[in-house]
């Protein structure tokens, strides 16, 4: 079932949260290639906080400013290689006020 | 940096770590602990319960000062369908007892004190400092760890790793493996604020009397999950949670999910008119006692979620991480007072301890569970409570159909959906997996 469409969008629920960006730092990386895993594919879906897009191209894409680091994509991505997966520096990426 | 040795270095300041902290700390060993976010709890997620027992058994006075949001009364388990849901509640008002066995937590303000009773102790709290690297020697025992600040490695005798369920340092030295697919499930959460006599006229309560619903059924679309409404003082958590392996199969975006949750006409009126103040997400360790790694070896102890610590059946996950942080500070005090050296074979004495407690010996009870879950999840997730809600209407809805008619459509539908022997089927392997 797809409920695309239907309801607040990702970065919306973003703006509420409390960020540190580490400007040009991304602590994930995708490995660059040219078709996607179905793994790095199905993040465009499964990112909670909207990370992941396809590029025209057909790539996969990422903005990690928004990441929550819960560590999905870790979890599906890593071991292939995919991505590379670090913490952000200490102090930076999402500082959550309730959690 | 810091050139002083340490007896035992604490990797983060969640419900283990500072458990471990405090608990070493109080018994005099010199204790640092090294948390990434900005202040303890920054980087933690939980609906969240606290077990005041598993606390109590740390911090006999902490209700004296803790931030507890509400003492729990009440609990509801909902079965789902698109548009009804089938409760069972359970409220007693022997909850409001003098010493209340639940509360409701807001983690990064709980952490926050937690971790100051470990200093307080004498624990010293480095945070924005991320562990990247264990140290080890020329024999593989762990003694050290590298960060991310300037300076060289820190030395301790042992390590205490409680990193939480999404924990890199264990993995990058192959201490444990990286939490698979099917072993944790991705929640996201959001914090809804509105003012106390809302919260309590909604969900008929007095003040600081709490309520939980915990729901689950057609909201996670066929996939192993659960829903959850949590009342604080001031905020309604609301959250929703599947397994990540499902996630995946069925290309389903959380958040939407938990839109989906939200506008269900069982859950709107209860957060209408709030103000969401914050969207998280969290990945909760749902393996179970197949699951767990390692716990223990040269130079190093794994706690928490890290070790895939948690209860799915009875969703208990902090209390089981304090336990395990408690547990393995007082091994490695035991070890240390007989001077013997942080060696596997003497921090041993943590499994064994872990072994003797309800952690393990209620995550041995259900360890058939996770693998019955993640099989069955059609069946439990969205035909059973599709059928139960349909016996229900049956049975409370009057429309001259003869009662006898009624009753023979609601076992017809039954055994339609599952065949007899598919229900007995179904019956005996969740009585074998729970008993």
């Amino acid at each position: 079932m797809s409920l695309e469409g239907q309801f607040q969008k990702v970065e919306e629920k973003l703006f509420q949260n409390r960020y540190m960006v580490d400007s040009g730092q991304p602590h994930i990386r995708i490995t660059p290639h040219d078709k996607p895993s179905k793994n790095l594919l199905a993040m465009t879906h499964l990112c909670p906080a909207g990370c992941y897009s396809v590029a025209e191209s057909g790539q996969v894409e990422l903005t990690a400013d928004g990441c929550l680091e819960c560590g999905t994509c870790r979890v599906l991505c890593e071991e292939s290689g995919d991505i590379t997966w670090n913490y952000p520096r200490g102090g930076y990426g999402i500082l959550f006020k309730f959690g | 940096m810091i050139d002083e040795k340490f007896d035992a270095i604490v990797i983060g300041a969640g419900m283990a770590g500072n458990a471990a902290a405090y608990t070493m700390a109080s018994r005099g060993l010199k204790v640092l602990q090294l948390e990434r976010g900005e202040y303890p709890g920054s980087k933690n997620v939980q609906g969240g319960i606290l077990y005041a027992d598993m606390l109590e058994k740390i911090i006999p006075e902490f209700r004296n000062e803790a931030p507890l949001e509400r003492r729990l009364i009440e609990q509801r388990f909902w079965f789902m369908t698109d548009k009804a849901h089938t409760g069972m509640h359970y409220r007693n008002e022997d909850f409001n007892e003098e010493k209340p066995n639940r509360y409701t937590i807001i983690r990064s303000q709980f952490d926050r004190w937690f971790a100051r009773q470990a200093q307080e102790k004498g624990a010293i709290l480095l945070c924005e400092t991320t562990a990247i690297e264990l140290i080890q020697d020329a024999y593989g025992k762990v003694v050290g760890v590298r960060t991310d600040r300037s300076g060289g490695p820190i030395h301790a005798d042992v390590v205490v790793l409680a990193e939480g369920v999404n924990g890199l340092l264990g993995a990058r030295s192959d201490l444990r493996p990286r939490p698979t697919a099917q072993q944790v499930a991705l929640a996201v959460k959001e914090m809804h604020f509105l003012p106390p006599e809302v919260i309590e006229a909604r969900f008929n309560l007095k003040s600081d009397e709490g309520a939980v619903i915990e729901a689950a059924g057609t909201i996670s679309n066929g996939m192993t999950g659960m829903g959850f409404i949590y009342t604080n003082k001031e905020s309604i958590s609301v959250g929703i949670g599947c397994l990540v392996s499902d996630f995946a199969e069925n290309e389903t975006s959380p958040s939407e999910l938990l839109e989906a949750f939200k506008k269900h006409p069982s859950v709107a009126p209860l957060i209408a008119g709030s103000e969401v103040k914050e969207y998280a997400a969290h990945l909760i360790p749902e393996g179970g006692y197949k699951a767990i790694p390692q716990l223990f070896g040269n130079g190093w102890v794994i706690c928490g979620d890290a070790g895939q610590l948690n209860n799915a059946i009875h969703r208990e996950g902090s209390n089981l991480a304090m336990t395990s942080g408690r547990i393995a500070g007082e091994a490695i005090f035991q070890v240390k007072s007989r001077r013997e050296p942080m060696n596997a074979d003497n921090l041993a004495l943590y499994k064994k301890m872990l072994d003797e407690s309800f952690v393990l010996k209620d995550l041995k009870k259900y360890k058939d569970m996770p693998e019955l879950l993640h099989t069955q999840a059609q069946n439990l997730f969205l035909t059973y409570p599709q059928l139960v809600s349909k016996a229900m209407e049956n049975f409370v809805r009057v429309d001259g159909k003869p009662k006898i008619e009624k009753e023979k459509d609601t076992v017809t539908r039954f055994r339609k959906a599952r065949g007899t022997f598919g229900l007995i089927g179904d019956a005996f392997r969740l009585a074998r997996a729970w008993r």
